[in-house]
């Protein structure tokens, strides 16, 4: 359903900050797969992310998604096929806005924004239910500013507006990076939850070798712009960390502490 | 000394209309700059040419026998296009919001030297069926401009409060408050900031139509310092009302306030004898200390800001 064909990304070219990010990917994901990736600082997974969002443009390559040339389309409009969620939870909502308001622009993604409410009562009713379902209280504070919310908060949150209107793909980077390990596992978990539910395609970027074994029917590692791991089927299943460290000698200080 | 300044004093509440009719009609102005400084996020300097524009285009069209709402329609189109000139500088040109407020705001000098034909262009009150004038300001009539300009503002708020809780309103909200995060909701942000800005300065060129009107004249420097008066009527009126006002109709009607306090406040300081000439030093100077104070609240009392957010 998404296939990325020979990616080229070089950030500052001509430049003595040159850096070639993305060096040649190509990567195709099947209706319903719930990839994790892992790949040491600078790997280059977080641009895989934006050049698929079309939040930073492409060198060359092409990205489709449902047979559907996607690479010259900006990024306001790819959004109507997106759900993404970031590692900064200030990043994925309006601070200064309510936090229906929130869920109301979420609700609205793809859409025509034209001379209609804004939000209705209807739609009221339903973000409460959904906040509900959230387990963190947030139904009781629907007019409050986002700003007010804890890091998790929010990102629970994020993670709402990504899949109230349910994505072809949903883009995932690193976004539990940020929060104490209780309350990542809580959005993990509604990850999971949402994911499954709603059998969405996914791609989850994250730096804890258990969690990219745990989650998913396929594991890819990236290093210097290219994936050097992918695992899939029966194999994923299987996976150990142990497996992943010796298999693959990784030497990165940050995934084996997050062991 | 003292008898001195009780006695300019005394003189003020005859003023006190005058400088009242003035902050509301420039209170329209201070709007359009909430528009773009709180809402979008972005300090437009085009308004102190959009408001000449505004005046220009409504003072010549009815010396060209228009009809006055047919004039200040005028002006608020070509306030929309003084909005488009920035937006498209900005957003398809990329240039910073700034520096292109600055070069429409210059280019907007020479336009309205020309829709003008020279530097003023004067309107005789009895000649022509003006909406306001500062001669009526005493009038107990529709026409005195504190009837009709709060009357106008009024309508304006009414409508401002229901366009920014439709759809499209709240995406340009969005796009001032996390234009990453408005992407990623599918909401085109540079059409979004053109869009503010063409509404901003009608705004202002529609404050600008009834200014020229009210003093009777259109002038090519009538705007110059707009940005700084409409900063400070949207500081005051944040500074005094911001605590109570808290739903989005009443924090526009808080930026009206903070204009009339802001002329009134002149007024009284001229009477005292201020020289007039160093207004917009006083003004400027003012502003810039408000604007610090957010800045000096984060760096020297980060803990104290904090907790009261949390309270909140
Ligand atoms: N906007 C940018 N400008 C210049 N260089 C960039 C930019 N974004 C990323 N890079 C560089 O591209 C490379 C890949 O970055 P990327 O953020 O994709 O890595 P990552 O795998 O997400 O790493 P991390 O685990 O630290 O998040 C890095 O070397 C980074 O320095
Ligand atoms: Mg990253």
């Amino acid at each position: 359903m998404l296939e990325l064909r020979d990616l080229y990304k070089t950030f500052n070219p001509g430049t003595v900050n040159e850096k070639r990010a993305i060096d040649g990917l190509s990567l195709t994901l099947e209706d319903g797969d719930f990839v994790t990736i892992i790949g040491g600082n600078g790997a280059g997974k977080s641009t895989v992310l934006n050049l698929i969002s079309g939040a930073i443009p492409l060198d060359s390559g092409s990205i489709c998604l449902d047979g559907k040339d996607i690479t010259s389309l900006p990024e306001f409009k790819r959004a109507k096929y997106l759900g993404r969620v970031f590692q900064d939870p200030m990043m994925g909502t309006a601070a200064t806005m309510g936090i229906e308001e929130n869920l109301a622009l979420a609700n609205r993604r793809g859409a025509r924004r034209g001379l209609r409410p804004g939000i209705t009562s209807q739609e009221r009713v339903r973000y409460r239910e959904q906040l509900a379902s959230l387990g963190l209280g947030l139904e009781t504070r629907m007019t409050s500013k986002v700003g007010l919310l804890s890091g998790g908060q929010r990102q629970a949150l994020t993670l709402l507006m990504a899949t109230l209107k349910k994505p072809r793909l949903l883009l995932l980077d690193e976004h539990t990076a940020a929060l104490d390990p209780k309350t990542a596992d809580k959005v993990l978990q509604l990850t999971e939850e949402i994911v499954s539910r709603d059998s969405l395609t996914t791609l989850m970027v994250t730096h804890n070798m258990k969690q990219a074994i745990q989650y998913g029917n396929r594991l890819i590692m990236m290093d210097a712009g290219r994936i050097v791991v992918d695992i899939r089927g029966q194999e994923k299943k299987d996976l150990t960390v142990r497996d992943l460290l010796e298999k693959f000698n990784i030497e990165n200080d940050r995934m084996l502490l997050s062991e | 000394m003292l008898a001195n300044i009780l006695g300019s004093l005394a003189t003020v509440p005859g003023a006190l209309p005058g400088a009242v009719a003035q902050g509301l009609i420039w209170g329209i102005m201070a709007i359009g700059v909430y528009i773009t400084f709180r809402v979008l996020d972005i300090a437009d300097l085009t308004v102190d040419g959009s408001l000449g524009t505004g005046g220009a285009v409504c003072i010549m069209l009815m010396l060209l026998g228009c009809n006055v709402w047919l004039a200040m329609l005028g002006a608020v189109i070509a306030g929309l296009l003084t909005g488009l000139m920035t937006g498209v500088f900005h957003t398809f040109m990329g240039i910073p919001a700034i520096l292109a407020g600055i070069l429409t705001q210059l280019s907007l000098y020479s336009i309205n030297l020309k829709i003008m034909g020279k530097a003023n262009q004067a309107i005789n009150v009895d000649k022509y069926s003006l909406l306001v004038s500062l001669r009526w300001v005493r009038k107990a009539m529709l026409n005195n401009p504190l009837i009709m300009v709060a009357i106008i503002i009024v309508i304006l708020i009414a409508f401002l409060y229901w366009f920014f809780g439709t759809e499209l309103g709240s995406g340009l909200r969005a796009t001032g408050a996390n234009p990453n995060m408005s992407r990623a909701q599918g909401i085109n942000t540079d059409l979004n900031k053109v869009l503010g800005l063409m509404v901003s300065n009608a705004l202002v060129a529609f404050s600008g139509a009834l200014l020229s009107q009210y003093q009777g004249f259109a002038d090519v420097n009538m705007g110059r310092g707009a940005i700084v008066i409409g900063l400070a009527a949207v500081i005051i009126g944040e500074a005094i009302f911001g605590r109570i006002f808290r739903n989005f109709a009443l924090r526009l009607l808080a930026v009206v306030f903070g204009s009339i306090i802001y002329y009134v406040v002149i007024q009284i300081v001229i009477q005292l004898g201020l020289d007039a000439n160093l207004l917009k030093l006083l003004s400027a100077l003012v502003v810039a200390v408000f604007l610090a104070v957010p800045y000096w609240k984060s760096r020297y009392f980060r803990r104290g800001v904090k907790v009261r957010k949390e309270a909140e």
